[in-house]
């Protein structure tokens, strides 16, 4: 595998005591679709800010498109294009104005400069707000200004961040296949960053999971998926009292019938892990009537990225982005 | 000529706002007179006092002119913040774009602003009978000189956006030392007649560079070694500024 972006043992430290990336490292490969999947605060936007030469980390390396993100930032920002997480476009100038403006930024200029700015505007959609400001432009268009804009001086390696936070969803599909369409057709290599698992699930060639400055776990969406080895069962408890429920788990760690992996409480709720879900629930439940603990509900879940979440960050995902809300807030 | 051009688009995007905002046209435009018609009516017996020669209008038309050079100025980091906050400074500092060039295009604008200002009140002033002893080329490098002072100002303010990143710690600075800087000259009272100690300061203070020269160029026969000494001063500081205006985006960016 060719590498086109590769970090190595990224740490940063906001002060006072804040960290944002703690020994960072990942490789992505020429031409895939690379997704950083995490919740808020868990260190994505930090990582793409280092990538993208915004900012420098404490310790550690990175080479994007083989060049040296420390040593020559210059080269790489020529080599990039950068979709921020806030819309980039000056509000006040019209779609084409900012792409003329992105393009001078780039050294473009002249007759190329025009002809580049006209096929964006057109490939993206926004011909007939061309000469209307940014600021008038609905969601949808101002990422599809985005995308143009980071696309103008083609790059070798984008860089979406949170691509389709707060996307309507049909723009959000939108989005989708115009990123698929850049890896396939341009050969481009994407690394994005998302905090929905859906998006990572199908965009997504190879992932990382990203928690707490760290990636906790990479692979394809289906290895990491398959590697969970079997199904989760989820028992809600119909009373739940701590003793029932502790009761409850030994009970269902003790049935020998059929192999139970990873059985957890987690309140009121019972986790278990089964190669064939559906076929362990009747033994599962007939240990725990026999013991006199109800189950109000059942559910087995197929291997999902949440719980490839839960297993390697030990907690889950939506759990993670409510404590970040309450430590930022 | 990569970096002409770039600080010719960030030029073009103060110029938008400008053209397209009527409003901000039309503050703009009618500040100046504003202010030359309060001082003007304010001060008119200032020239009563022993010591005081010439006429008012005369006197304190090239003062308001470097005061206003300094208020338009002092607000220019404002862009900066809003730049920050909705993503487009991040945006504009991944790309290889010279960074001077986005302090040296605001700068341009602001000398733009400055000279649309400076036009309003010379005409003024001209009505209100003031005399022009420069003519047309003392009143051109009067510009010039406010736009010198506009232009290290613009920096400045740029840089503490930069760094300080909220609006209100910028407005704090620029309010704090706007007031002071301008009595602390001899913008709107004769230098001859400012108190022992204010005279004193106002030898270091670079806003009474720019009266005393563009007083000298506009106003009075010309004193051409205090308006070289002065112009020299002011490029030097200016200078000194983008300086400070331009490492100002690589602190930001540690910071990020």
């Amino acid at each position: 595998m060719e590498v086109a972006i590769e970090a190595q043992g990224l740490r940063k430290t906001y002060p006072p005591a804040v960290t944002a990336l703690d020994g960072l490292s990942l490789a992505v490969g020429t031409g895939t679709i690379f997704a950083l999947l995490g919740p808020n605060g868990a260190g994505k936007s930090t990582t793409v800010r280092v990538l993208t030469t915004l900012t420098r980390p404490d310790s550690g390396s990175a080479r994007v498109a083989g060049i040296d993100v420390l040593a020559d930032p210059v080269s790489v920002r020529r080599a990039i294009g950068v979709v921020g997480q806030k819309h980039g476009s000056d509000p006040e100038a019209t779609g084409r104005e900012n792409l003329v403006l992105g393009g001078e930024f780039y050294g473009i200029t002249g007759r190329e400069l025009a002809q580049r700015v006209s096929e964006g505007l057109e490939r993206f959609g926004l011909v007939d707000a061309a000469d209307r400001p940014a600021k008038t432009y609905s969601g949808g268009m101002q990422r599809r200004l985005d995308i143009a804009m980071g696309l103008l001086h083609r790059p070798q390696v984008l860089f979406p961040d949170e691509p389709t936070t707060g996307l309507d969803p049909e723009a959000r599909v939108d989005m989708w296949r115009e990123i698929e369409r850049l890896a396939a057709q341009e050969l481009m290599t994407i690394l994005l960053t998302t905090h929905y698992m859906e998006e990572a699930d199908r965009l997504a060639s190879e992932l990382a999971i990203v928690d707490r400055g760290r990636i906790v776990a990479a692979g394809t969406p289906e290895g990491l998926k398959s590697d969970l080895k079997g199904d989760a069962i989820h028992i809600e408890l119909a009373e739940p009292g701590d003793a029932e429920a502790r009761l409850a788990l030994e009970r269902v760690a003790e049935i020998d019938e059929v192999a139970l992996d990873e059985v957890t409480l987690d309140g009121r709720t019972l986790r278990a892990r089964a190669r064939d879900g559906g076929a362990a629930i009747p033994a599962v439940l007939a240990a725990l009537e026999a013991h006199g603990v109800r189950a109000a509900s059942v559910t087995v879940a197929r291997p999902s990225l949440e719980e490839v979440y839960l297993r390697h960050a030990g907690r889950a995902f939506h759990q993670a982005e409510i404590g970040y809300g309450e430590v930022a807030a | 000529m990569t970096a002409l051009r770039q600080t010719w688009q960030v030029y073009m995007r103060g110029m938008r706002v400008f053209r397209r905002q009527p409003a901000y046209l039309g503050m703009t435009l009618f500040q100046p007179i504003i202010w030359l018609l309060l001082f003007g009516a304010l001060f008119k017996a200032v020239t009563k006092i022993p010591g005081f020669h010439g006429s008012y209008i005369n006197f304190l038309t090239p003062g308001v002119v470097i005061m206003l050079a300094v208020f338009s100025a002092g607000w220019t980091g404002m862009g900066f913040i809003e730049d920050i906050n909705g993503g487009v400074m991040d945006r504009m500092l991944a790309s290889p774009v010279w960074r001077g060039a986005l302090n040296a295009g605001t700068v341009a604008y602001g000398a733009f602003m400055i000279a649309i200002q400076t036009a309003m009140i010379v005409l003024l002033a001209l009505i209100l009978g003031a005399d022009f002893k420069g003519g047309v080329g003392g009143v051109l490098l009067l510009i010039v000189i406010a736009s010198l002072l506009g232009a290290a100002v613009t920096s400045l303010s740029n840089g503490v956006a930069m760094l300080a990143r909220q609006r209100e710690t910028l407005i704090g600075a620029v309010t704090f030392v706007q007031l002071p800087l301008t009595f602390l000259s001899a913008s709107l009272m004769q230098g001859s007649l400012l108190p022992g100690w204010i005279k004193t300061v106002s030898k270091f203070n670079p806003v009474n560079w720019a009266v005393e020269a563009g007083r000298s160029v506009a106003m009075e026969k010309t004193d051409w070694g205090l308006v070289g000494s002065r112009v020299g001063l002011l490029a030097a500081l200016a200078l000194l500024c983008a300086m400070f205006a331009t490492r100002a985006f690589t602190k930001y960016q540690r910071s990020l």
